[in-house]
């Protein structure tokens, strides 16, 4: 089996795994990291949006071997040490997740386009939304938290160390 | 009030863990030397297994186990069970067919478990089911209630005549007869409503495992009712004592409804565990959730009002054909019956009211509760028809409500329930308000200008929520208790564990429950852990449905708080040499009346716990149970408002305004009562707009299985929505809560629609059926300018 090594918050990793294997697979099953969620066979829900180099990406789209060499950023990596992303303490803030499971991908995309459309509108922020499913929040408080962290600031988008 | 206590929206204390990727759902556990279970489903809708051939699959690289229906047959397992008997108007029970958990003669319906591949890797499973050949013959089949009920329809159960589950009916026949006779008007109304997916987000999925050295087996699950899956697997499939069978529900990502009830694959993870002597686990795929899921609704039907000539309400009659699918699945029979005919009065003072309800079995999925479950249906015929009835003789829509209100309570209805508090004119005229309903038509004359229909909608509703008390449901044909359990474990330095039965799943809990803990006790929302979803802590629980978890479990978890203030006071009077009589608490400290003198709550539970100065002949340590059995339903009820502009080139409707006002009772938490409307709402849009199951009425294919045919509302599909809350008390729990989960689910789907038909009415258009989807709009307007 091919082996893959890429950069996984910041850090180095590497694992053996057959071609076929998608990214989330190499993340979840590989490299244990679960917080990245599998909700749909059709690439539609987003559960499962991590960044490779920066950009928001379906890992479900994606073979892990197209990784090698690349910077992946999980909802794990997030966080500086007990410091929420800014993202995911306004998810907090204002109840932007109910059951949490879409909620990974959920943060992942809306850090992408605070970062590249800082000053998106509330019916911008709905369509680049379009790609994440939730079936809890009726997305409300989703869209107030995308708002509030867009207010906040420019965001990272690699891990920090 | 506290600043973190009831009525303050404390943010969750769940929120860390799912923001962080440290949540723990099912498919996250990981168990050494776990194997890999794939489910040969049936393809077919209706067919005869001739044979299945499983021996190149067995041979198949890293397969481990393959079982079939006969297998399940030669070892005499029971079959899977449902929860309620419903008996039809003869008073002759339901036809209950078999339920098991792999087919060996018939599949009834495409994702029916055939057999079961077990292998090291989830590939080699996959790989090795593709081996396994199924030899069937096909059957005529049934895919939809109106070919069930069609003349010389195929039959899914030999035994069940004209594919009829039951008969049901409630209400006095003659009596809405009469009314009938005398009416000034009567409306007339053929509906259906439409068959839902749930698609909670997290796909379901199971773990088994089994210790070889004692003979314990656990289920990890995605299950909203962990002790009820237990007991099934207890009794009817495992043979085991349920000492022996440990349930845990972990970080369960929602269920609306699908994860209540107990499926196959709970006890086929088990089985298989067993037999292998290793932890066995499957995740459904999402095609496979479409096909195997429970689904909602579907409901075909006929309904007419009587009224007189000012427009009150003289009678309902509603006739309905609703689908249970091709098994019962564990709350089937009840969801259409009691979840459902007996919501007909609603808001209103109808004086008679009788409802038919035909069950058939289809060749279908089974279709069981799902957000709402029955209640969705019943307010969505009543409230077209309140529209129907206002349009017909000229009585302003609201108008025509507001005459028809209940206005006293304690109220009897005719169907059953009484509802025991409520509001229904303080809820429309602050949804009226804040909706700016009396401006309309500028914002309809302007839309024109733009080349846009806009229509304005309204609906009130009443729910029945927290599904009690046991006596009566079981005299109604329910299997199962419905109280709550609570265990109140208060530890030595004065922190408190609270076990519930409920289960949360996106309701938020372990922080609403432990406001209401904290509260009482006088303590920090932090001094308190809510814990729940596993059967090995949990006394026993009755899960997570029909919006009871804070009325029933909530009210649980008081009166064992309740106990151990008592308690405490025992203590305490010892401690401060005072008469216990003379012992009051408050604010976290037992104080003597009329004195400075006190003990705070941890002083109290550091005593009772070393117990050197202690009142003889109490027992040391603090922990208390409650079960609690209620009295009787909650019922909230509220007013929605829905606006909509409708393009007439395309069809496409987009919801522009929605406003809610709704009576919950009690509100602990509101930015979570907030989320939970926000969240039932969209699924209430989502039922009115784009979610439609479609099966192929001859096959019996599923047509709409997948996020490509069936269409999720997204968050560009949905506007910002202006909430609000009045208040009336339930007046027979201590909190006074009544239930919150299902409100939006229920009040929004007419709401949509009555805002859809007025967008169209001046086209001479009666009736939309939902879901209004482009295709279904534009045809409409087209056949309206035609004629």
């Amino acid at each position: 089996m091919p082996r893959i090594s890429l950069r996984l918050n910041g850090k180095p990793a590497s694992a053996e795994v057959e071609s076929r294997t998608l990214l989330v697979d190499l993340l979840r099953e590989h490299l244990g990291l679960t917080g990245t969620h599998v909700g749909c066979d059709t690439s539609q829900c987003g559960a499962c949006v991590v960044h490779v180099d920066g950009r928001s990406v379906k890992s479900c789209t994606m073979f892990a071997l197209e990784a090698e060499g690349r910077e992946v950023t999980t909802i794990e990596g997030l966080a500086k040490g007990d410091e929420l992303h800014p993202m995911q303490a306004a998810f907090h803030q204002n109840h932007g997740l109910q059951c949490g499971f879409c909620t990974p991908g959920m943060v992942m995309s809306a850090v992408d386009l605070v970062n590249r459309h800082p000053g998106a509108s509330e019916a911008e922020i709905r369509e680049w939304l379009e790609g994440n499913f939730c079936r809890c929040t009726g997305y409300h408080n989703i869209v107030k938290a995308v708002q509030s962290a867009a207010g906040g600031g420019r965001s990272s988008t690699t891990a920090r160390r | 009030m506290a600043s973190d206590g009831i009525g303050a929206s404390v943010l969750r204390k769940e929120d860390r863990r799912f923001l962080t990727g440290a949540g723990t759902y099912t498919d996250d556990v990981k168990r050494p030397n776990q194997a890999h279970m794939h489910i040969v489903r049936s393809p077919h809708a209706h067919a005869r297994i001739r044979s299945v051939e499983a021996d190149a699959a067995r041979r198949a690289p890293g397969v481990l186990l393959v079982l079939t229906g006969a297998d399940l047959a030669a070892e005499k397992i029971g079959n899977i069970p449902t929860g309620w008997l419903i008996h039809s108007k003869d008073g002759k029970p339901m036809v209950e067919p078999p339920h098991p958990a792999l087919v060996a003669d018939r599949v009834r319906h495409v994702g029916d478990q055939v057999a079961i591949v077990v292998a090291e890797t989830r590939e080699q499973a996959r790989e090795g089911a593709a081996l396994l050949e199924v030899d069937y013959e096909d059957l005529p089949a049934v895919g939809t209630v109106s070919k069930a009920i069609s003349a010389g329809a195929p039959l899914v159960w030999d035994q069940a005549k004209g594919n009829t589950c039951y008969d049901w009916h409630v209400g006095d026949a003659a009596a809405v007869q009469a009314a009938f006779k005398n009416a000034h008007k009567i409306v007339k109304l053929d509906f259906v409503n439409n068959r839902l997916v749930p698609n909670a987000i997290e796909p379901r999925a199971a773990i088994g495992e089994y210790d070889r050295a004692t003979g314990d087996l656990t289920l990890t699950t995605t299950s909203q009712n962990p002790h009820l899956t237990r007991l099934l697997l207890a009794a009817f499939s495992m043979g085991v004592p349920e000492s022996k069978l440990r349930v845990v529900a972990p970080d369960v990502g929602g269920g609306f409804g699908s994860k209540i009830f107990h499926y196959a694959e709970e006890f086929l993870v088990l089985w298989a565990a067993r037999k292998l002597g290793r932890p066995v686990r499957w995740t459904a795929q999402r095609s496979e959730s479409f096909m195997s899921d429970a689904h909602g609704r579907d409901h075909v039907g006929h309904a007419e009002l009587a009224l007189d000539k000012d427009g009150h309400f003289l009678g309902l009659h509603v006739a309905e054909v609703v689908n249970m699918g091709a098994y019962l699945s564990t709350f089937a029979p009840v969801i259409p019956t009691y979840l459902h005919g007996i919501l007909y009065a609603g808001a209103y003072k109808t004086p008679a009211i009788y409802d038919e309800v035909r069950a058939v079995f289809t060749n279908t999925v089974p279709v069981d509760a799902v957000r709402g479950a029955g209640r969705p249906e019943a307010t969505y015929v009543l409230e077209r028809l309140a529209d129907l009835a206002a349009r017909e003789l000229g009585v302003d829509r609201v108008e025509i409500r507001r005459r028809n209100f209940i206005d006293k309570f304690p109220y009897q209805t005719p169907v059953a329930l009484q509802y025991d508090s409520g509001n229904y004119f303080a809820t429309l005229d602050a949804a009226l308000d804040k909706s700016r309903w009396s401006t309309f038509e500028e914002r309809r004359a302007e839309a024109r200008k733009r080349g846009k229909l806009r229509g304005i909608g309204i609906s009130t509703y009443v729910e029945a929520c927290g599904i009690a008390p046991s006596a009566v449901v079981g005299a109604l044909g329910a299997r199962a208790g419905l109280y709550e359990s609570a265990n109140v474990r208060v530890h030595p330095t004065g922190t408190v564990s609270v076990f519930t039965g409920t289960h949360s799943h996106g309701q938020g809990h372990e922080t609403t429950f432990a406001q209401l803990v904290a509260d009482r006790l006088g303590i920090g929302v932090d001094k308190v852990e809510i814990v729940h979803g596993d059967t090995s802590k949990i006394p026993f629980g009755m899960g997570t449905y029909g919006s009871r978890s804070l009325a029933v479990g909530g009210t649980a978890i008081v009166n064992a708080v309740d106990k151990i203030i008592a308690k405490g006071r025992k203590i305490a009077a010892h401690l401060l040499e005072a008469g216990e009589g003379d012992v009051e608490f408050r604010d976290g400290k037992y104080v003597v009346a009329g004195t400075d003198r006190s003990k705070s709550f941890g002083d109290v539970a550091l005593t009772a716990y070393v117990p050197h100065k202690y009142p003889a002949g109490l027992e040391p340590g603090l922990e208390e149970n409650a079960f609690y059995d209620p009295k009787n339903f909650t019922f909230p009820a509220g007013c929605h408002v829905c606006e909509v502009e409708i393009d007439p080139d395309t069809g496409v409707v987009e919801v522009v305004g929605f406003t809610v006002c709704d009576d919950v009772g009690t509100v602990i938490n509101p930015m979570i009562v907030a989320g939970q409307v926000h969240g039932g709402v969209t699924q209430g849009i989502g039922q009115a707009l784009l979610e439609n199951c479609v099966y192929d009425p001859d096959s019996g294919q599923l047509l709409s299985g997948s996020f490509l045919s069936y269409t999720l509302p997204r968050a560009s599909d949905v506007p910002s929505y202006d909430l609000s809350t009045r208040t009336t008390p339930c007046t027979h729990n201590p909190i006074g809560a009544k239930g919150v989960g299902e409100v939006g689910a229920i009040g929004a789907p007419p709401a949509v629609m009555n805002a859809v038909v007025d967008a169209l009415a001046h086209l001479g258009v009666r009736h939309v059926e939902m879901p209004a989807t482009p295709e279904r709009v534009w045809r409409v307007i087209r056949d309206a300018r035609k004629a």
